[in-house]
């Protein structure tokens, strides 16, 4: 088991250090990201001020600018490329790509007093995590910077001073610390510290000096100062192997440089000037270094950055060692000589091919050769390998073409972010961990808007994650810049994102405005379709107005009432009146509301709007909610004068004869002891008729102008239910009956007095004779009756009422009669 | 009109489906406070409830009691006395609230001013659609018809809207909608939003057309008095969510038996649509049948006799206790309807409709407020003439106001100017310069103005032009004629042949035109505000059942009448309405005397 390393030039570096990276305090974030730079933090001169430097993974410069906080112990990146500074009191500095500062946030009081002595940045599934070792001797941590949580571990025992070398591990779903002191190992975790020996560790060692968790935090590597490198899994269950370094001298940096899945362990260990790779085997593989340099692990391998260079050192993975080791017979390296055989049109390509078909490997040749071309870094090494693999599919008949599509794709994407002008040296295994969406987030994040939106469109991602999402980006950044006017970036905008489908312009005008900019806002907000998003930066920026007619607008209820609450809060009641009176959807429920919630400011209301006519309602309305007469009659008063404004005579006389009937309501409850109050004018007569007090009955009659018919009506009713038929006769007899005497007649048959039901009969008009007559029984009269007036309709009714048996002679006499009238 | 049937009508979507969305809803919100919890539900909730999920369901997922709360603006006030009593009393309990069919901002502010809006969790229960039968759905939101055109709170738009955008995600989409008036046109675009907010499913439609109505296009049809079965049971016995609670005059017993009123019952999916009259006939020949299949016992042998009451006796013995309960109903109907004074109001209607002895009408109102006959039939009656005659002559409108308020109180001045409000009940003043003003300016400027100074007028004056409208589409047939009400011959006949109703003709119009063209004078004097949109083709049966929404309530007539339409064309028509109403609940939600 030999190990098999390459090491490729990603860049010679763009950026000109003069002392190379010497005296710098080094950050490079993985997955090919951005490299932060802190020059001359050694020297604590008050006057000459370190500088911070960002640049690619190219070299090219971000930002720069003098370091102007306190001392910077260590720098790190976030997995969403923001720079952390940890000071040495605690403070931890957030920067952004471009060296705009975001925020901070203190590790703590007690890592404030102690001091910062060294620090950690690691990641984890949970986000980026600062751990930190104060002068204390006493470990804090923080598993996720976005939600800090710090913990504080338990105390390791017997340290004196500060540990040979720590290292941060995250194990079942919780972060550790592993500590090395002297030749003792202590795991602790947010309760405990527990001694661990790894197994198998060479007892020559007395002291561990280094140690480095693998990418994936499942392998641990430690260095003793024997010289040794142990290797084995990080739960300390499992021993890979241990080699012997011969260097007895602590090295400044160590690193695994391992794929995933590889079957073999291979960590980095670097002195000044020298690179030894060390694995299963115990030969070991070194390297010279002309340069001050920094390591910095990948998942796939380690890249190497000096002050002249950048590098990339992996092991050669199995697909492109088969294929390119010397004489092999490997099916894909077959292939790939079929294919050169056949550019050079010789027959070899043939024989070649047959070999690779007798075994039947063909399908196996060509997904060799689209793996290989997938971690080759070369774009003409990669051009062949694909070439031979195209070619090769032509004698498949078979072969799914996705794997060889999505590398092709791939491969361009990857290409073009390796450019030197981005400077993102990513790996296709790192491109495939990290995925499509990330990458576009980091190109955004770079303002590399085109090249994003051109990656999208290529990779076809759905338009709403893709294109529109990069879109968006940019024009939040466009919006932010100061130099152009609102109408040349409001048109811009719009130009830009006509067409993109789900953009929310509410979002872009939201930043418009956080960045000073109202009237851009105000502009890019018009282009919001859904008035409903435009309203609660509208709300924010105090431009009530528009909010709530975007509100009316949007026809959501809802949205209309959260703006006038709002502006209820905000505004003085006199500009709220004034704002809901031009609005009226908004009044109408505001209306609504106070009709429920505040009465008083109902009133209010319509007092500003000099509805009188309203304003008279609403007393009404409020009098008889209150049980009290005096206060009633007030409310009345009151109502009465509103009608009187609003020239409603009716309403105004109307509520006046309320009020006079409320005090004679009262003034005859006083003395007859009788319930009134509160009743119709109708009732209250009829009350008094059935107890008998007619005169005051009388009284109402007049006083109120009831018509003559509504009188007789409810004086007959009453004097009928009371069977009171004397005084009824003398009733019927005052004067004429404006109803006519019908009624009379009805009211008798009613309540069962036939008898005098008929003194009545005879004071009908002959129009209701018919009726009459027939309402008291007497078909001969009904039939007299409908006879002398000849009218055919009558008699029919009288013969529908005959009965055949009793009533022979009448029905032939009507009959007869009916004979005429209908001649006639 | 041809007496063609179409034998061929279509089949009518499931929607029992809805009722199952709604009670899985229901369960999964229950089921998030886990364990036993007591349940309060307002009053107007019960009894649709009662229609998704029973006491036995509810019990299931461990509801342990349950409370009847009244009184709807307080329910939240009292809510927060629970909450703080149980403070006091150092109890530990979980509040939720669960609204329905949504939750408005409203609500919060009112738990946070109480102060115990982080006690509560709140939630939405989506109940928009409960299916009343195979053909009407409701919103049961009785208050829409208040708040939306009187209170002028468009809240429940969106609810609509809801419902539409549920009833095309179940059912497939629409391909054609129409519609009328200020509301449905708002619950159209809030519809069309919330579809593009939403995915767009493209199923095949179980229903193509859509017919969108506002109540206030047409006042007339609810303010007369039904006449059919169903509308008479309604007027009569007052049907709520599908049942009806029958009195002891009725069941000839001493208590009273609730019964169900859908197309389940065999009986009345017979009778609901005929009127009155025919119906006792028809119950005594089914009566009589129903003695001869009794009697085929006689004569049966052992194996016959088994198989008779295996099969057929269940089903005879259901159809007689219905039969005997519908034959009480119409008895106790007839007892009411046939006495002189129903009559003599019909003919005041039919009067009215007509046009015809307004004065006699007049008289015979004021004589029914002085009589204090009905408080709402007079109010309904005041409502027709004004409607039917532009409103009233100042003269008779100041002395009916005054003798009604006399009648029944001052507080109706408040129900007076909410009826003028809705241009139900209205002076006539300086009214008729205003059509001919408007009629000139339309004439000048082009329609898209004309719609907005049509706007601007209908808020000054809401002109009912019912007597144009009447001529127009020929509303009211020719007196005189006999109209035989066994044999109807068109939708008249839900008002014994006097009068077709207005919603109804015009969703007949706009079909068989397929849409507005050729009727711009009545949308005019409708005061505009039609619309027809061509959503997507689709050729398939579901043509031929259209939907009809009526925004602010139908009535059982109407209903009645799109039935016989839907026989006559050979569709279906499916109602949704937001509530199902009548005269009586119609004027009620209009008083004013919350005394």
């Amino acid at each position: 088991a030999h190990l098999d390393l390459k090491k490729i030039e990603l860049y010679e570096m763009g950026w000109n250090l003069k002392d190379g990276l010497r005296e710098c305090l080094v950050a490079a974030a993985p997955y090919g990201g951005p490299i932060a730079l802190l020059k001359g933090h050694y020297r604590r001169s008050p006057s000459a001020r370190p500088q911070l430097e960002i640049y690619s993974s190219s070299g090219l410069p971000l930002a720069s600018f003098p370091w102007k906080s306190g001392v910077v112990k260590q720098l790190g990146w976030t997995v969403s490329d923001d720079l952390l500074c940890v000071q040495e009191d605690g403070t931890v500095l957030v920067y952004d790509l471009w060296g705009g500062f975001k925020r901070h946030f203190s590790m703590g009081n007690e890592v404030s007093q102690s001091q910062v002595l060294e620090t950690k940045i690691f990641h984890s599934p949970y986000g980026t995590g600062v751990a930190i070792l104060t002068g204390a001797l006493r470990f804090t941590l923080a598993t996720n910077i976005d939600d800090i949580k710090l913990r504080r571990l338990p105390e390791v025992p017997g340290l004196q001073e500060a540990p040979s070398c720590w290292a941060v591990l995250t194990q079942d779903r919780q972060s550790k610390v592993l500590v090395a002191n002297g030749s003792q190992l202590f795991i602790l975790d947010n309760t405990a510290c527990t001694p661990v020996t790894p197994p198998g560790l060479s007892p020559q060692a007395s002291s561990i000096v280094h140690m480095c968790v693998s990418f994936s935090y499942k392998y641990l590597a430690l260095l003793t100062d024997s010289g040794h490198v142990w290797m084995g899994t990080s739960n300390l269950k499992e021993k890979l192997s241990e080699v012997d370094t011969k260097i007895k001298t602590p090295p400044k940096q160590m690193a695994w440089c391992r794929r995933p899945k590889s079957q073999q362990p291979s960590a980095v260990v670097m002195w000044d000037g020298l690179l030894i790779v060390v694995g299963e085997c115990k030969e070991t593989i070194q390297y010279h270094l002309d340069d001050d340099s920094v390591l910095v692990p990948e998942l796939d391998g380690v890249r190497i950055i000096s002050g002249t260079h950048h590098e990339l050192l992996q092991e050669v993975p199995g697909a492109c060692e088969e294929i390119f080791k010397i004489a092999s017979m490997a099916p894909g390296a077959l292939l790939l000589e079929a294919h050169k055989e056949y550019e050079k049109e010789s027959q070899k390509a043939d024989e070649y091919l047959r070999e690779i078909k007798e075994q039947s490997l063909l399908s196996e040749a060509v997904r060799q050769c689209v793996e290989a071309a997938g971690h080759e870094h070369e774009p003409e090494t990669q051009k062949t390998l694909l070439r031979a693999a195209s070619f090769g599919k032509c004698f498949l008949s078979n072969f799914p073409p996705e794997q060889f599509v999505s590398m092709c794709r791939d491969l361009r994407v990857l290409n073009a972010v390796r450019d030197y002008t981005v400077g993102i040296p990513l790996t296709h295994t790192q491109f495939k961990q990290m995925t499509v969406q990330v990458l576009i987030d980091r190109l955004v994040y770079r303002k590399l808007y085109p090249l994003a939106i051109e990656v999208c469109r290529y990779l076809k991602t759905p338009e709403y994650q893709g294109v529109s999402r990069v879109l968006k980006h940019w024009a939040c950044y466009k919006v932010q810049q100061k130099e152009e006017s609102d109408e040349v970036i409001a048109k811009a905008v719009s130009v830009k994102l006509a067409d993109a489908a789900g953009i929310s312009y509410s979002e872009i005008a939201t930043k418009a405005y956080e960045s000073g900019r109202t009237e851009l806002a105000i502009k890019l907000l018009e282009f919001e379709p859904r008035s409903g998003e435009q309203v609660p930066l509208l709300l924010k920026m105090k431009k009530s107005p528009l909010a709530l007619s975007k509100a009316i607008e949007s026809g959501d209820t809802d949205l209309v009432y959260t703006v006038v609450m709002y502006l209820k809060n905000e505004l003085n009641r006199g500009d709220f009146f004034m704002m809901l009176r031009n609005q009226p959807v908004a009044l109408s429920l505001y209306k609504q509301f106070c009709k429920h919630q505040e009465q008083d400011t109902l009133k209010d209301l319509f007092n500003q709007d000099d509805d009188h006519e309203e304003l008279g309602n609403f007393y009404v309305k409020a009098s008889y909610k209150d049980q009290r007469l005096e206060a009633r009659v007030a409310l009345l008063q009151s109502a009465v004068d509103e009608y009187y404004k609003a020239k409603n005579d009716f309403s105004a006389k109307t509520t006046e004869d309320e009020m006079r009937l409320l005090r004679f309501q009262r003034k005859l409850e006083e003395e007859k002891d009788e319930q009134l109050v509160g009743f119709s004018l109708q009732d209250t007569m009829t009350t008094l008729l059935s107890v008998g007090l007619h005169k005051h009955a009388e009284q109402l009659y007049k006083d109120f102008r009831v018509p003559d018919k509504r009188f007789w009506w409810l004086k007959l009713k009453a004097l009928a239910e009371k069977e009171d038929w004397e005084e009824l006769e003398k009733f019927g007899k005052t004067k004429k009956s404006p109803i006519g005497y019908l009624p009379f007649v009805e009211v008798c048959i009613k309540h069962h007095n036939k008898y005098e039901a008929k003194k009545y009969v005879s004071k009908v008009t002959p129009e209701q004779k018919v009726k009459a007559h027939l309402a008291v029984g007497d078909m001969e009269g009904a039939a007299e009756a409908a006879i002398e007036r000849r009218n055919e309709s009558e008699i029919s009714t009288v013969l529908s009422r005959c009965s055949a048996t009793t009533d022979h002679l009448l029905m032939e006499r009507l009959n007869r009669a009916k004979a005429t009238a209908v001649k006639k | 009109m041809a007496h063609t049937e179409w034998k061929d009508a279509p089949g009518l979507p499931d929607f029992s489906l809805l009722k199952r969305l709604a009670r899985d809803q229901l369960i999964f919100l229950l089921e998030q406070l886990p364990g036993k919890k007591d349940l309060f539900i307002d009053a107007d909730l019960m009894s649709p409830l009662d229609r998704i999920a029973n006491v036995t369901i509810l019990k299931q997922h461990e509801v342990d009691k349950l409370y009847k709360v009244e009184l709807k603006p307080i329910f939240v006030l009292m809510f927060t006395d629970l909450v703080n009593a149980d403070k006091v009393a150092g109890r530990f309990r979980r509040y939720k609230i669960i609204f329905t069919p949504q939750k408005f901002y409203a609500c919060e502010t009112v738990l946070e001013e109480q102060g115990v809006y982080g006690d509560v969790t709140t939630d939405e229960w989506n109940f928009y659609i409960l299916p009343l039968d195979d053909d009407i759905l409701s919103l049961e939101l009785p208050e829409f018809f208040r708040d939306n055109f009187l209170e002028g709170d468009q809240r429940w738009v969106t609810t609509a809207g809801s419902a539409l955008r549920l009833l095309q995600s179940v059912y497939g989409s629409f391909s054609k909608v129409y519609g009328i008036g200020r509301c449905a046109k708002m619950v159209y675009e809030s519809w069309r939003e919330l579809m593009e907010d939403g995915e767009q499913r493209t199923r095949q439609p179980e229903f193509a057309k859509v017919f969108l109505v506002d109540r206030d296009v047409d006042f007339v049809t609810p303010l007369c008095s039904q006449v059919v079965y169903e509308g008479l049971v309604d007027d009569l016995f007052r049907i709520k969510c599908g049942s009806v609670e029958f009195g002891p005059d009725v069941t000839s017993s001493d208590k009273s038996i609730k019964v169900m009123l859908n197309s389940q019952d065999k009986v009345f999916s017979e009778i609901r649509n005929e009127h009155f009259s025919n119906v006792f006939g028809f119950l005594s020949q089914k009566a009589k049948n129903l003695q001869t299949a009794y009697d085929k016992r006689r004569g049966m042998d052992i194996q016959q006799m088994k198989a008779f009451v295996a099969d057929e006796l269940k089903g005879l013995k259901q159809e007689h206790r219905l039969l005997s309960l519908h034959i009480g109903a119409s008895e106790s109907m007839m007892k009411k309807k046939t006495k002189q004074d129903f009559q003599e109001l019909l003919k005041t209607e039919h009067s009215l409709l007509e046009g015809f002895e307004i004065r006699e009408c007049i008289t015979y109102i004021e004589e029914h407020i002085n009589r204090q006959v009905s408080m709402i039939d007079s109010l309904r009656l005041l409502c027709l003439l004004s409607i039917t005659e532009n409103g009233l002559l100042s003269k008779d409108y100041r002395s009916l106001k005054a003798q009604y308020l006399q009648s029944y109180g001052i507080e109706h001045l408040l129900t007076f100017a909410n009826l003028r409000q809705l241009g139900l009940l209205e002076e006539q003043q300086a009214g008729e310069t205003l059509t001919v003003m408007e009629s000139k300016v339309g004439k000048l400027v082009n329609d898209k103005t004309v719609g907005k100074l049509t706007d601007a007028f209908s808020s000054l004056a809401k002109k009912s032009n019912f007597r144009a409208l009447s001529k127009r589409l020929a509303l009211v047939p020719k007196s005189g004629e006999e109209y035989d009400l066994r044999v109807p011959r068109d939708m008249a006949y839900v008002f014994s042949g006097a009068y077709i109703p207005l919603s109804c003709k015009l969703i007949e119009q706009v079909l068989e035109r397929d849409g507005w063209t050729g009727m711009e004078e009545v949308t005019r004097m409708l005061n505009g505000q039609e619309f027809a949109v061509t959503e997507a083709r689709s050729k398939t049966d579901a043509q031929r059942i259209v939907l009809v929404m009526f925004l602010g309530g139908c009535t059982f007539s109407e209903i009645s009448a799109l039935r016989f339409l839907g026989k006559e064309r050979g569709c279906r028509f499916i109602v949704v309405t937001t509530a199902i109403t009548n005269s009586s609940r119609l004027l009620e939600a209009l008083l004013d005397n919350s005394a």
